[in-house]
């Protein structure tokens, strides 16, 4: 139980933060297709850093004394840089959505086009082969938290699930997502984010800057999907970067449409699917309740049902809600003052 | 009229090879960049990676004293053929949803839906008590079939349920993935014959069914190349066709330049755009169906974390030919030109053939764009005169 809990945060965990990152940018007016593309890159600009301070031997030494503050402090500063550098590069978006009105389906299709390119060309130039790993060693062994680690030595429920072999970027993530959530809903910015995705005339007209602000929902957007495809690459692919993120961004946009575009509900939603997730991935070895019994491979459905079931459910979801679907009403419309 | 046509043809045109030009530029600056920032690159190596890009197709290797050759290069020119066939298809796909309004970017899972009927049709009719043809032409078929079964689902929602096609076309994508790798891991379809090939499907080969190849590799000995090329010609001259001299041509513009004004003048417009998804899913799965009954392609069976690229690809094909059908077909070549390039260049430089699907990358992103610049040059008043004109 305990393996399962933790394992479904693992997953669940990216799929929050990139979907939040999609409610920032749909609030604001702007659709945001690019969450899939913008996360590669994330990934990618995470992964190298890493990969450069081990080169460099920064952090050697204090693995070697057993400094896990400073691995820690480590991990921090490399989803700090994915974070601004996701942000930099959904400015792309931005640039075509909300100064030039280019259409925002197509802009954010060529964003997801670039990054893997982009990052590919990149990863063969520096590395000389697909892959872009960590200098030495994985991530589990240099950042994973044990509960030796934190001092602990009893051993309880709530310990095995949430403070031991755990990673820090999951308590991080939770974090950033209720206090950006409490932002968009009880903060002047916020209120005034969200008008202008649902009636930015009317926004414009009580003197908000409309532009500025879907400026600043896309681009918390991109830092948001930048840092995600860094936690997702630390924690589920073993600190690689390929130029994929295996459908991810598309998942968590399903996981956004799931979850009617409020926090809440896509906190709710991105724990089912990262629970379908974890069970596509280790349903053979899965013993919920300790009992020595397999039970899911006993029902002895296919791993491919339980991967295809959240795109599957997205889809039924959309077609019974599609009337009372509340998708922001001016997102994906360019804004044009003249049209006023 | 005829002249006004002319003229936007050809604004259309020049837009298009604006942005290609932007986009090799942009290739070319990320080439310089890197060779400038790396101490293993050389200025004389960036120089010919710059070369390779725009040249690539007709490069010809090194000579004896280390430099870059180029001409006419036989095999070069047929892969390039070859590789034109699948994303001439899903332009066409992405092209045909334009034209009613929609935005097909399913062309993905559509492809592998083809694909996947195509390998089950292909290799499950024993050829020695069918011929031959029949298999193919009933594979090539049930291709067609099955892509236009996938795109009409994106189609229905959108009509009947209004679910955005985008998002209903990006989830049967994913579930075509899925369902696509579930089916071949319970078929008995899988390599277990060539030890190097687990996780590969048979080729179609094994059954004795290719493409014929019509005397093109006679032509272009020592590459690909097969009568592919000359069905997927073929298709987008129907589609041409179908476009702009039929009915239902009409009706599915009709549809794209306004659904309720379309429906206020007696057409169906409901019926309209699930046809028109589904023949833009019949191309798309005719692309993967002709892409595998190759002979010489296989197909990686365990496809669920990855989609086929010759989908997306579909989308700067179709943006660039401002989704006209014979135009298409010379984007479609001009962007598998590209892909030999960057070929070429993995062959011949320290540079990677990731630097095209950058450039293919910056296309699209500027065709994002596209229609508003051309408006803006176009001015507000040619706009008025065209709307005068269309009323006519």
């Amino acid at each position: 139980m305990a393996f399962l809990i933790r394992q479904t945060l693992i997953y669940a965990v990216p799929l929050m933060v990139v979907a939040l990152a999609g409610v920032f940018a749909e609030r604001s007016g702007i659709i945001n297709l690019a969450l899939e593309g913008i996360m590669i890159f994330g990934a990618f600009i995470g992964v190298l850093f890493v990969h450069l301070v081990q080169k460099w031997g920064w952090f050697e030494a204090a693995k070697e004394v057993g400094n896990w503050g400073a691995m820690q402090l480590f991990l921090l500063m490399a989803m700090a840089v994915s974070a601004a550098l996701g942000m930099v590069f959904s400015l792309l978006l931005a640039f075509a959505a909300i100064n030039l009105r280019a259409d925002q389906t197509i802009g954010g299709t060529a964003l997801n086009l670039m990054a893997p390119a982009l990052v590919l060309f990149l990863i063969r130039v520096i590395n000389n082969q697909n892959t872009m790993q960590m200098f030495k060693g994985d991530s589990a062994s240099w950042f994973m938290l044990k509960k030796k680690m934190l001092g602990i030595t009893g051993s309880n429920f709530f310990i095995d699930t949430f403070l031991n072999k755990v990673y820090l970027t999951t308590y991080i993530c939770v974090l950033v997502f209720i206090v950006l959530s409490v932002i968009l809903y009880k903060t002047r910015f916020g209120l005034r984010l969200r008008s202008c995705g649902e009636n930015p005339h009317a926004a414009d007209s009580l003197g908000i800057n409309v532009l500025k602000m879907r400026y600043h929902g896309v681009m918390i957007s991109g830092a948001l999907s930048g840092m995600g495809g860094f936690v997702y690459a630390m924690t589920t692919a073993n600190c690689t970067a390929n130029g994929e993120v295996a459908g991810f961004g598309f998942l968590a946009l399903a996981v956004m449409i799931f979850g009617n575009w409020k926090p809440l509900n896509i906190a709710g939603a991105a724990l089912l699917f990262g629970l379908f997730k974890c069970i596509a991935a280790s349903y053979y070895s899965l013993d919920i309740n300790g009992d020595g019994v397999y039970l899911l491979k006993e029902i002895g459905l296919s791993s491919n049902f339980y991967r295809l079931l959240p795109y599957l459910i997205t889809l039924i979801v959309l077609a019974f809600t599609s009337k009372s679907s509340r998708a922001p009403k001016a997102a994906g419309i360019p804004y044009d003052i003249g049209s006023r | 009229m005829s002249g006004k046509n002319e003229r936007n043809v050809l604004r259309s045109i020049l837009a298009s090879l604006i942005s290609i030009l932007i986009g090799m530029g942009m290739g070319s600056l990320v080439i310089l960049i890197v060779g400038l920032c790396s101490k293993n690159l050389t200025l004389k190596s960036t120089w010919e990676g710059i070369r390779l890009i725009a040249l690539g197709v007709f490069s010809t290797g090194r000579n004896a004293a280390g430099e870059l050759t180029f001409g006419f290069n036989p095999a070069s020119m047929g892969n390039m053929l070859f590789r034109a066939t699948p994303i001439i298809l899903t332009g066409l796909s992405v092209g045909i949803a334009f034209k009613s309004g929609l935005f097909n970017i399913g062309a993905a899972g559509q492809y592998l839906a083809g694909t996947c009927a195509t390998l089950f049709i292909a290799l499950s009719i024993p050829s020695k008590i069918v011929p031959a043809w029949l298999i193919w032409l009933l594979a090539f078929l049930g291709g067609m079939a099955a892509g236009a079964l996938w795109g009409a689902i994106p189609g229905m929602l959108k009509a009947f349920l209004n679910i955005n096609e985008v998002l209903a076309c990006i989830m049967s994508n994913w579930i075509a993935a899925n369902v696509v790798t579930w089916l071949f891991d319970i078929s008995n379809l899988k390599n277990i014959v060539e030890s190097t090939k687990s996780g590969y499907i048979y080729k179609t080969t094994f059954n004795g069914i290719a493409t014929p190849k019509l005397g093109l590799d006679k032509l272009f000995p020592g590459s690909q190349v097969n009568g592919g090329i000359l069905i997927a010609i073929l298709l987008a001259v129907l589609m041409y066709i179908l476009i702009s001299r039929t009915t239902l041509g009409y009706e599915l513009k009709a549809c794209g330049a306004n659904r309720y004004a379309a429906r206020y003048a007696g057409i169906k417009d409901r019926r309209n755009m699930v046809l028109s998804m589904a023949i833009a899913g019949a191309m798309a799965g005719a692309a993967g169906s002709l892409y595998y009954l190759s002979g010489n392609t296989e197909f990686y069976w365990s496809t669920y974390q990855i989609l086929p690229a010759a989908g997306f690809n579909g989308i700067p094909v179709a943006l660039l030919a401002s989704n006209n059908p014979i135009g298409i077909i010379f984007t479609g070549m001009f962007m598998s030109t590209l892909s030999i390039s960057g070929l070429q260049l993995t062959n011949l430089t320290a540079y990677n053939e990731y630097i095209t699907d950058v450039i293919i990358s910056v296309i699209v992103y500027l065709s994002a764009f596209s229609l508003v610049i051309r408006m803006w040059l176009g001015g507000r008043r040619k706009k008025a005169a065209q709307i005068g004109k269309e009323d006519e």
